[in-house]
């Protein structure tokens, strides 16, 4: 009584699994009005979450345009790393705010 | 020039004139309700600035002043719940209240570029004098640790207003 599919679907969560172990979560909090740590270093495929722990809205926008992550007051918002190369990146409402991501391929 | 200029001095001496008319250092209660009636009138500001411009800048950094003054205002309500406090009007509080009223009427005799300047100019000038009071006078002055830390809190982020504001002055030139 095994059903045909079930090689597939194993194959399927053993290919998931894999993956997501070598891709890493990388947390950045911003707090006080300041990104911490202010540079990060990652590979692509890894997951940046920007934990916003103050009651203002932040963002976390790329200055070369690639991404602008949307950060609600106490809320996260998080990325998956598509591209290498060092960005730079600032809060749009608070542009004192500044960070840098390093990027490996 | 002349009229930004004459509006930061008009807007720097109003409230530090404010502030120096009350002789005795002002109380935790009466540092709230200065603070909280700033917010009030830089939000009542952008608002009719909302109402009034269409310069996409200007627009942007009205935005952010509703969003981040109603947010400060909101962990200032918060605070005092919970400190048991009462903000206790003063005369501070009603000079400024008095001033921002003559100045969202002058403003809103003006449209257009001449609005969007004068708009920003007063920005500059009122966070100026907003962040000098605070630095000088409201942060030294609080006793309660909560309270001048949500004030500190609040410096740094209108000093980052006060930036911005400059910023789309020289843009409105």
């Amino acid at each position: 009584m095994k059903p045909r599919w079930i090689i597939p679907v194993v194959a399927g969560l053993v290919s998931g699994v894999s993956i997501s172990a070598l891709a890493a979560t990388i947390q950045i909090s911003m707090d006080n009005l300041e990104i911490s740590p202010a540079e990060v270093s990652a590979k692509v495929g890894d997951t940046v979450e920007w934990v916003n722990k103050d009651a203002f809205a932040h963002t976390a926008t790329a200055r070369n345009g690639d991404w602008d992550v949307m950060l609600p007051p106490k809320k996260s918002g998080s990325l998956v790393l598509k591209k290498a190369g060092t960005v730079e990146y600032y809060c749009r409402y608070h542009p004192n705010m500044k960070a840098t991501l390093t990027i490996a391929p | 020039m002349f009229v930004r200029l004459s509006a930061a001095i008009a807007a720097v001496s109003l409230l530090s004139g404010a502030v120096m008319a009350q002789s005795a250092k002002p109380s935790d209660p009466q540092i709230a309700h200065i603070a909280y009636t700033a917010g009030l009138i830089d939000i009542a500001a952008a608002k009719q600035a909302l109402g009034k411009t269409s310069n996409k800048d200007v627009r942007s950094f009205a935005e952010d002043m509703v969003r981040d003054h109603e947010a400060v205002n909101k962990q200032a309500l918060d605070l005092v719940k919970k400190l048991n406090v009462t903000p206790e009007d003063n005369d501070t509080s009603k000079t400024l209240s008095k001033n921002a009223a003559a100045k969202i009427a002058e403003l809103d005799k003006l449209s257009g570029a001449a609005f969007d300047k004068a708009y920003v100019a007063n920005e500059v000038a009122y966070h100026k004098a907003v962040d000098s009071t605070l630095e000088t006078t409201l942060i030294p002055s609080a006793s309660n640790a909560e309270l001048k830390s949500l004030l500190q809190t609040g410096l740094k982020i209108f000093q980052g207003h006060e930036q911005h504001a400059e910023h789309v002055a020289s843009m409105l030139k």
